[in-house]
């Protein structure tokens, strides 16, 4: 804990679960994408799909898939910025066992449709946790510099991934896999220790057997 | 330096031996912690400060509505009365009570804040020191160290008790928001580490057992007017204290007790919009005015 957990963070109200939290689950929804979004499917859970339209939720998962972050004076009118853009939005309310009450499921498909889906949930004071991605289990909260990787259930690919990363010293904090289908599609999540640039992405991504990675900043 | 936040007394017991301001103390440790320079640190701290000076004016618009439409507006009437003559309490309580209620106002209608430690509680401590540096004429140097104080307090309540309302009612929440106030308004007036005691003590007496009992679970009513109290109630604390009047019972104590009378507070009366004002029949009709249609 240090002082700007105190004091901080710089947000938009009302609320650091409701808004700014889940805000941050649009933003990674968009990052995983990484591109524009021409449709997005929104799902709200629990409180989230009873008090939405009080804590302005909605605007402010849309306003992170227009990339906006949680302290971004827009967030108030995304939905009208996602209409000039032409970003198509369906948001429902719906009911799910065992999650956490503040919990939203985003699914966006980009212009050359391609599509990523997450479930993630709003944990408190901003902070959230990302609990599926495309169907598949991971568990990341967004606070570390985070690689996601979707790869070919194989042998070999998780080394392949591993070892590139000790050789570029990069120490890894938190890993989680998770897999379809033996041999199917498969996702790492992995958080590292401090920051790096897009070259070690990019290396990743030429690796054997890898669909696609993104990495993630801290947002 | 072997500053940390583990009771108020570890805190100011180490400013007492450096007979500095905890402030600077506080900067210089968790520079130490967050491996940056002061100078970054209290850029940082800075940047805060800015936001919350340039979130009172939009807060004082009269045509202020919050998202559900149920608050806003009531900062300019407040401003508009600070500034008229006819204040009961003067351009000092008169002025931190507008400014408390713009930083909240803003916040319900999805405007730039500070957490201060958290949304619900986000206009006392911006209130308190920005009304000090204006009617004080201080230098934004201060202000901007006084926060790292009131930050330091936070912790030691976070660390022995909470500071959200669904753990400890609106007392940990805005209670220790008001807490964090008077300590920062204490250092502000060259108080001493006793009298930054006895001022957090005083001001979390005063809200013990304070219930979160939000109308439609919404940051907004009773929220944004316990802003209000909460940043008059660190003026009393503070102006007690700096009278040289000790609480009787410590802060550590204090911090204890709030945190026993939260453990024990039922969960209707802790941000469930379950028991306490939201559950009045008007506390109700303005729930179903708000989410009725759905």
């Amino acid at each position: 804990m240090n002082v700007f957990d105190i004091l901080g963070p710089i947000m938009i109200g009302p609320s650091s679960s409701h808004t700014a939290g889940a805000a941050r689950i649009g933003l990674i929804t968009r990052a995983l994408l990484d591109a524009p979004a021409v449709t997005a499917n929104i799902i709200l859970y629990g409180s989230f799909a009873k008090t939405y339209k009080g804590h302005g939720t909605d605007k402010a998962i849309v306003a992170g898939i227009l990339g906006m972050r949680a302290d971004d004076e827009r967030i108030r009118f995304s939905l009208d910025v996602a209409r000039e853009q032409g970003l198509q939005i369906s948001i429902e309310t719906g009911d799910l066992d065992d999650v956490h009450p503040n919990t939203a499921f985003v699914s966006l498909t980009s212009r050359d449709g391609r599509q990523v889906s997450l479930l993630g949930s709003s944990i408190g004071g901003g902070n959230i946790l990302i609990t599926k991605i495309n169907g598949m289990e991971v568990s990341l909260s967004g606070q570390q510099t985070t690689l996601i990787v979707l790869h070919r259930d194989a042998p070999g690919t998780i080394a392949s991934v591993t070892e590139l990363m000790a050789e570029k010293g990069v120490n890894i904090c938190n890993f989680h896999l998770s897999r379809k289908t033996k041999g199917g599609q498969a996702v790492m999540t992995i958080e590292i220790d401090g920051h790096f640039g897009p070259e070690l992405n990019t290396e990743i991504q030429k690796l054997p057997n890898i669909y696609s990675s993104t990495m993630l900043q801290p947002i | 330096m072997d500053l940390n936040y583990n009771s108020m007394a570890d805190l100011l017991s180490v400013a007492d031996q450096n007979g500095g301001r905890l402030s600077s103390l506080v900067l210089s440790q968790q520079a130490e912690q967050m491996e940056l320079s002061e100078a970054e640190i209290y850029e940082k701290m800075r940047e805060n400060y800015q936001v919350m000076a340039s979130s009172i004016a939009p807060g004082c618009n009269p045509e202020l509505k919050s998202t559900s439409g149920l608050t806003g507006g009531d900062a300019f009437k407040m401003q508009t009365f600070s500034t008229s003559g006819h204040s009961l309490t003067g351009p000092m309580i008169s002025g931190a009570l507008y400014r408390a209620l713009a930083v909240s106002e803003l916040n319900a209608s999805m405007g730039r804040i500070v957490a201060a430690p958290t949304a619900g509680s986000c206009g006392i401590v911006p209130a308190a020191v920005l009304t000090l540096q204006e009617e004080r004429k201080l230098s934004e140097k201060e202000c901007v160290m006084s926060l790292f104080t009131a930050s330091a307090i936070g912790m030691v309540i976070a660390n022995n008790a909470s500071l959200a309302g669904a753990q400890g009612g609106c007392q940990a929440e805005c209670g220790s928001a008001s807490a964090m106030a008077a300590a920062a308004l204490v250092e502000l007036c060259g108080g001493s580490p006793a009298m930054i005691d006895s001022a957090v003590a005083i001001a979390l007496k005063n809200v013990l057992g304070l219930v979160c009992d939000p109308v439609a679970g919404l940051v907004e009513i009773p929220c944004i007017k316990r802003n209000a109290s909460g940043v008059a109630g660190a003026f009393v604390a503070a102006e007690l204290a700096l009278a040289g009047i000790k609480s009787a019972i410590p802060a550590d104590e204090v911090i204890w007790a709030m945190k026993k009378v939260g453990d024990v507070m039922p969960a209707a009366l802790k941000e469930t919009a379950e028991g306490g004002l939201a559950a009045t029949p008007t506390g109700r009709k303005l729930f179903e005015k708000v989410f009725g249609e759905k």
